[in-house]
């Protein structure tokens, strides 16, 4: 760490910056405040304490963020107050030719202005209508302007994908992915891709914060992690959110003009969002997999089969491998999760059986998908427009089958089906849709 | 309300137990689902799973001391690292509170005269704040005595094989244990090295004998 532009920006515990330091350029305060507030992670519930052999007292330690170190009350937090560095006069150069839709431009054209404002702006735009597009020209100017921005997602998979996205857009900035565990944590970019859980280790850094994903679970649940994003952005600094189902208060924010936003309702490709079809298949939890349901499977040749739990999946699983041995399933704890996936994009799995984990995030271009017992609670109105989401994406195969079997419909159900059709309804009036 | 201290779900009791005293459980039923605990037969000395009762090779093998028995609450599996790793290395002193009772019930069972803890170097103390050891009993509620202090030693990781296998002793007695029985409290049972040793300093102090109750067991 002979850099000493990797910490513009960071604030560390005294255990996380390297000694003897010249403290000369560092702020320094404690790591709890009185009340007790934990100043990294802005927990103010979660405590605990015991004699500490450090300090030689009764230390309180917050145990929100401890997975990221311990923060006592004995600890010491080490901000860099030093110039920041300067930016390549390149830094911004994008390297990018293609083209925005009708609806993508206007987005684009509101977060440049939001970033030159250093305003805050959500775009809100349905799966495949290219949001990450609509970033670049606003990170593009805020770069060639010396600002330093982040692209935050609640998810290390997004951010894993995000990365290597923009670094071929910028290639003279290629933004170092942070989440738990990465390897590219210990350098300074004028431009970083991070899981919103890493912004705990920044303060007052970036002039342009976007965060992807922000109805997407930690975030909207993890209050501290709202914390981070505030904390990791400038008082003075452009505020971009993305996403395809906002919560509902955000949605009525955004109707009564509370919340500036920029609606795109229709993907990139000029086709309409597949509409989900309901089909009533019994007491699936009995029969685990209803005779509809081995029918659409039959059918299919790619496709990805929602359950709503892990047990009832590995039980469907066991009696769909009758159908085709290479059907698979995946969760969230699965080791082979990444390799699954992996697969499922290469073809080598025709039907791949998933928990609500690949709702968001993935493409498999040409895919077709049922939700089997959409009426559980897990199948939330935004579950089920995500996995809809995940039909007919790419321009190749902009068509798709959505099926939600159940036993009985919800209002979540009811909600997300017409939530689609409004979106393709808007689509078709703003001329955003061709036929 | 209160809350499992890993996963942060409610563990909220019904109202009517909580007035007659009852107190919400440390972790909810699905984090505490992950700890496997020990049961059926073991070693006599070690507590180390066996296919039937017996001594196994490990403890035959060591000489003689005054070292009696080890009871070990968990096997060693990845939730149990997990969780130790957090405890320990993370310093997330609030775990100990997991073990409080099971600690309490075989300290009872053990029926020693003093209880002490395993101590840490002067070094090691000062980076992790506390001594995993010294919580275990401070949350079971028992007294733990001063008896035993340990010097610095090079770290275990710097050490070639041949080194750590003949660990060489580290603890010195710094209290009087004369006559009396005393139960060492630790985190992890491994070779069953770090308990010989204390005991052999508590021996030093004037131990008659020495027991041990670690919360996990690790080896096969």
């Amino acid at each position: 760490m002979t850099n000493a532009f990797f910490f513009s920006g960071r604030e560390l515990t005294d255990e996380e910056i390297l000694k003897p330091l010249d403290l000369h350029h560092f702020t320094v305060r404690p790591g709890l405040s009185e009340t007790p507030q934990c100043q990294r992670c802005g927990n103010t519930t979660n405590f605990s304490s015991h004699p500490c052999a450090r300090c030689g007292k009764i230390c309180t330690y917050c145990r929100n963020c401890i997975e990221m170190g311990k923060i006592s009350s004995c600890t010491k937090l080490y901000r860099w107050n030093g110039p920041e560095p300067a930016h390549s006069e390149k830094a911004g150069r994008l390297n990018w030719s293609g083209t925005l839709s009708a609806g993508q431009h206007t987005a684009s054209e509101n977060v440049l202005r939001a970033i030159q404002n250093g305003s805050e702006h959500t775009v809100w735009a349905v799966a495949g209508a290219g949001k990450t597009e609509v970033l670049f020209k606003g990170m593009a100017a805020a770069l060639s302007g010396g600002k330093r921005v982040c692209l935050a997602a609640p998810r290390a998979d997004v951010v894993r994908e995000l990365a290597p996205r923009l670094s071929a857009v910028f290639p003279d900035t290629p933004p170092p992915a942070l989440y738990g565990g990465s390897p590219d944590r210990h350098v300074y970019s004028p431009l970083i891709v991070s899981t919103t859980h890493q912004l705990f280790r920044f303060t007052e850094a970036f002039d342009v914060m976007i965060v992807d994903e922000v109805d997407a679970f930690p975030y909207t649940f993890d209050l501290s992690l709202q914390y981070a994003v505030q904390k990791a952005r400038k008082k003075k600094s452009a505020l971009i959110y993305l996403t395809a189902t906002p919560e509902p208060s955000w949605k009525e924010d955004i109707k009564s003009g509370k919340r500036e936003a920029t609606l795109i309702p229709a993907r990139y490709h000029r086709h309409p969002l597949p509409v989900p079809k309901m089909s009533w298949c019994g007491n699936w939890k009995k029969t685990i997999v209803p005779d509809p349901v081995q029918k659409w499977v039959k059918e299919k040749q790619k496709a990805l089969l929602f359950y709503p739990h892990i047990e009832t999946m590995e039980k469907a699983l066991s009696r769909l491998k009758e159908v085709d041995e290479r059907i698979e399933s995946v969760h969230a704890g699965d080791p082979l999760r990444k390799e699954k996936v992996e697969a499922m994009r290469r073809g080598s799995i025709p039907v791949l059986l998933t928990t609500t984990i690949l709702e968001r995030g993935v493409t498999f271009p040409g895919v077709d998908v049922a939700v089997v017992g959409a009426e559980d609670r897990v199948f939330t109105e935004s579950a089920l427009v995500q996995i809809a989401g995940r039909a007919g994406r790419s321009a190749a195969c902009p068509t798709g089958d959505v099926v939600l079997f159940h036993y009985g419909k919800t209002e979540a159900m009811v909600r997300a089906v017409e939530q689609i059709k409004q979106m393709n309804r808007l689509g078709r009036d703003r001329g955003l849709l061709d036929g | 309300m209160s809350r499992c201290l890993l996963c942060e779900n409610s563990t909220e009791i019904d109202s009517w137990r909580a007035f007659f005293g009852a107190k919400p459980p440390p972790l909810c039923e699905a984090c505490l689902s992950t700890l496997k605990k020990i049961s059926g037969p073991s070693c006599k000395i070690c507590a180390r799973p066996m296919e039937k009762e017996a001594v196994c090779p490990d403890c035959l093998a060591w000489r003689k001391s005054t070292f009696v028995t080890n009871a070990s609450l968990y096997h060693y599996n990845d939730a149990m690292q997990a969780l130790i790793a957090r405890f320990k290395y993370r310093g997330d002193y609030a775990l100990a509170d997991i073990f409080a009772q099971d600690i309490r019930t075989a300290a009872q069972k053990a029926a020693c005269d003093l209880v002490c803890a395993v101590p840490l170097a002067p070094s090691r103390l000062a980076e992790r704040r506390f001594n995993q050891s010294e919580a275990l009993i401070e949350r079971a509620g028992l007294t733990g005595m001063p008896l035993l202090a340990r010097k610095e030693s090079d770290k275990q990781s710097k050490k070639s094989r041949k080194e750590r296998v003949g660990s060489r002793q580290t603890f010195y007695p710094i209290g009087d244990a004369a006559g009396k029985s005393v139960l060492l409290i630790d985190d992890i049972y491994t070779t069953g090295a770090t308990i010989r040793l204390a005991a052999d300093a508590l021996e030093e102090a004037g131990a008659h004998s020495v027991k041990s109750i670690t919360v996990a067991r690790s080896g096969s």
